[in-house]
């Protein structure tokens, strides 16, 4: 797959394209090339070092939306052994932005759900762009509830720019399909982890987002509101997203830092879209870790721990 | 989130220019001319059209408790601008000079017609009752001494949703504060939600939305996403009365409408019916 480039990432492409031009001409030609070539190389390795090492948050925004990053589906098909999807809220219908189902881990039941994003126009029609209706809330919930009945694990993925916020939406309450997925995830009495892989857009993630684990990629974001939301209503003007990015301090390390999340899982140079399989190989390996050590605590306690995990957020005196 | 954008409530100040400050109110939907002792005698609504002006925290908790009943809670609780968000600070402290509390929400123990409550009201003049780490401590902390104390809890809401300046903590208020509903639901205990102009954003996708049973005042504006952003994503009209409390009882989303003259009564009667089952 060829990899879209991001508007900072031009200035690499662009040389690497001087350097396949250069390879292409010198090629059976022997000498003289050499020199240049590895000058080059130098170049775009010091170039990439520079730009990966220092991504500014607003940069890391365009990573975590990039649209040939592994979505909920790719990780299922990379760390699962089988998926077998369910559909449908049984009240109204069946929401695509929000598959959910059965899956296998290492050969270990458990359940997934997550948000999906389409690549191209035709999957996001299917997709809606990942914003959920509450029927996509409302499912998710239903299988989660079949996984805690059946005593499995969840994992659910991350990756929203944010509810739908429709009419038909409002109509039916995506307000109320995700404060009750906060509630009732927190009754839930197995372990949840919550994996952000990309767009961790505000109370639509959130609303699968109550987990006694929250991962984050190490390119995603996690935000109560998006940079360009953010700009709009604070400078009254979309373009202070990049501003609003760092302001808010939306990126996985930030978070870590804030004691939000618990694990950052590293990327592959430039961004998991650089290699499904690596990144993939990763994710699987964090769940494997945390669901093993949660396995190890009776519903009790991880109920309490959960409870006191977002019990402690807040700073304020007095 | 959009609400941020709305002037109905701050063009108050405009219209009142022209008039001795402070004595006389212009209805904004009748155009009345109404006293100022005329709108505190009817609650802060218009006695020509039944208009709900907006009302502060006190002023509520003086029209819903029995007199002499309520003790506020936390009363000192303030935002530290955890993010070192740019004029954050200042602004808090201008609407705690503006309003004279310490943030968005005021709490406390109360009786409402004789039976104890815990209740926790909004105010909207301070900074749009956005929810930050002192309103979601508040609210949580309000819930959790109700179910300690196995009594009610009845929190009047209004809100233009998370607040911003407070990042990815003012989003983990939904959590908390719906986590702390958890156990007060587990504990067999009622909550009310009163949704009052405007409720919006991360408050209507939590604590606002979870009520065993909600009520809300006439007209009053309540929504996930404000207006504005529904019709810029959606590109399409928005119904008439698209997120007014009626259009919400239609759609079957909150159990009534109360004219702020009955809801200390409707409170009463309704924590009455929902105490838990002496043992």
């Amino acid at each position: 797959m060829q990899v879209e480039p991001l508007e900072f990432e031009k200035p690499i492409v662009e040389l690497e394209r001087q350097l396949a031009d250069l390879k292409d001409r010198s090629a059976g030609q022997g000498v003289g090339a050499e020199k240049e070539i590895e000058k080059i190389e130098e170049k775009i390795s010091k170039m990439k070092y520079e730009v990966y090492q220092g991504l500014t948050p607003w940069q890391r925004v365009q990573i975590a939306r990039h649209t040939q990053r592994p979505f909920t589906l790719d990780y299922l098909d990379h760390c699962f052994d089988d998926f077998l999807e369910l559909h449908g809220d049984r009240h109204i219908g069946d929401d695509d932005a929000m598959p959910a189902g059965f899956a296998r881990l290492e050969g270990r039941r458990c359940v997934v759900v997550g948000h999906q994003k389409g690549r191209d126009t035709k999957e996001n029609l299917l997709r809606n762009f990942g914003s959920a209706h509450p029927e996509g809330y409302r499912k998710a919930l239903r299988v989660m509830r079949l996984a805690d009945k059946f005593g499995k694990p969840i994992v659910t993925f991350i990756d929203t720019p944010g509810a739908y916020p429709g009419i038909g939406a409002e109509e039916r309450n995506i307000a109320e399909a995700i404060a009750f997925n906060l509630r009732e995830m927190m009754r839930i009495k197995v372990p949840i982890v919550a994996v952000v892989i990309g767009e961790g857009g505000s109370g639509g993630a959130l609303g699968i987002g109550i987990a006694d684990r929250v991962l984050m990629l190490e390119n995603s974001y996690y935000s109560v509101i998006s940079p360009e939301g953010c700009a709009a209503i604070l400078w009254k003007d979309r373009k202070f997203a990049e501003d609003a990015a760092t302001a808010m301090r939306l990126t996985a390390r930030d978070l870590e830092g804030m004691g939000v999340i618990d694990e950052i899982i590293p990327e592959p140079l430039g961004g998991a879209h650089h290699d499904h399989i690596a990144v993939g190989r990763s994710v699987k390996a964090a769940l494997i870790k945390h669901l093993a050590e949660l396995r190890e605590m009776d519903s009790d306690e991880l109920m309490q721990k959960r409870y006191e995990k977002f019990r402690k957020f807040g700073e304020f005196r007095g | 989130m959009g609400i941020f954008k709305r002037r109905s409530i701050k063009s108050l100040g405009k219209k009142k220019r022209d008039m001795p400050e402070g004595l006389w109110h212009k209805c904004p939907d009748c155009g009345a001319i109404i006293h100022e002792a005329d709108l505190q005698q009817h609650y802060h609504v218009c006695p020509k059209c039944n208009h709900h002006f907006p009302m502060v925290a006190q002023g509520r908790i003086n029209m819903l408790v029995d007199p002499g009943s309520f003790e506020e809670m936390d009363a000192k609780l303030e935002s530290v601008n955890p993010l070192e968000f740019k004029a954050y600070s200042e602004k808090i402290k201008a609407y705690q000079k503006k309003t004279g509390l310490k943030d968005a929400v005021v709490t406390g123990r109360a009786k409402i017609l004789e039976t104890p409550v815990v209740m926790g009201v909004m105010d909207f003049r301070f900074l749009g009752a956005s929810m930050g780490s002192v309103v979601g401590e508040k609210v949580t902390r309000a819930i959790e001494a109700a179910t300690a104390d196995r009594c009610a809890v009845v929190l009047i809401c209004a809100s233009g949703g998370a607040r911003m300046h407070e990042g990815i903590l003012s989003l983990m208020q939904m959590a908390k504060t719906s986590a702390a509903l958890a156990r007060h639901h587990d504990a067999g205990l009622a909550y009310i939600g009163v949704l009052t102009h405007p409720t919006t954003g991360g408050v209507t996708a939590s604590f606002a939305a979870l009520g065993d049973v909600i009520m809300a005042e006439p007209k009053c504006m309540i929504g996930f996403a404000g207006p504005r952003v529904v019709k810029e994503t959606t590109h399409q009209n928005l119904p008439p009365g698209f997120q007014t409390a009626e259009f919400m009882k239609k759609h079957g989303l909150v159990d009534m409408i109360v004219a702020r003259g009955d809801l200390r009564d409707r409170l009463g009667s309704l924590v009455k019916y929902m105490e838990p089952a002496v043992v």
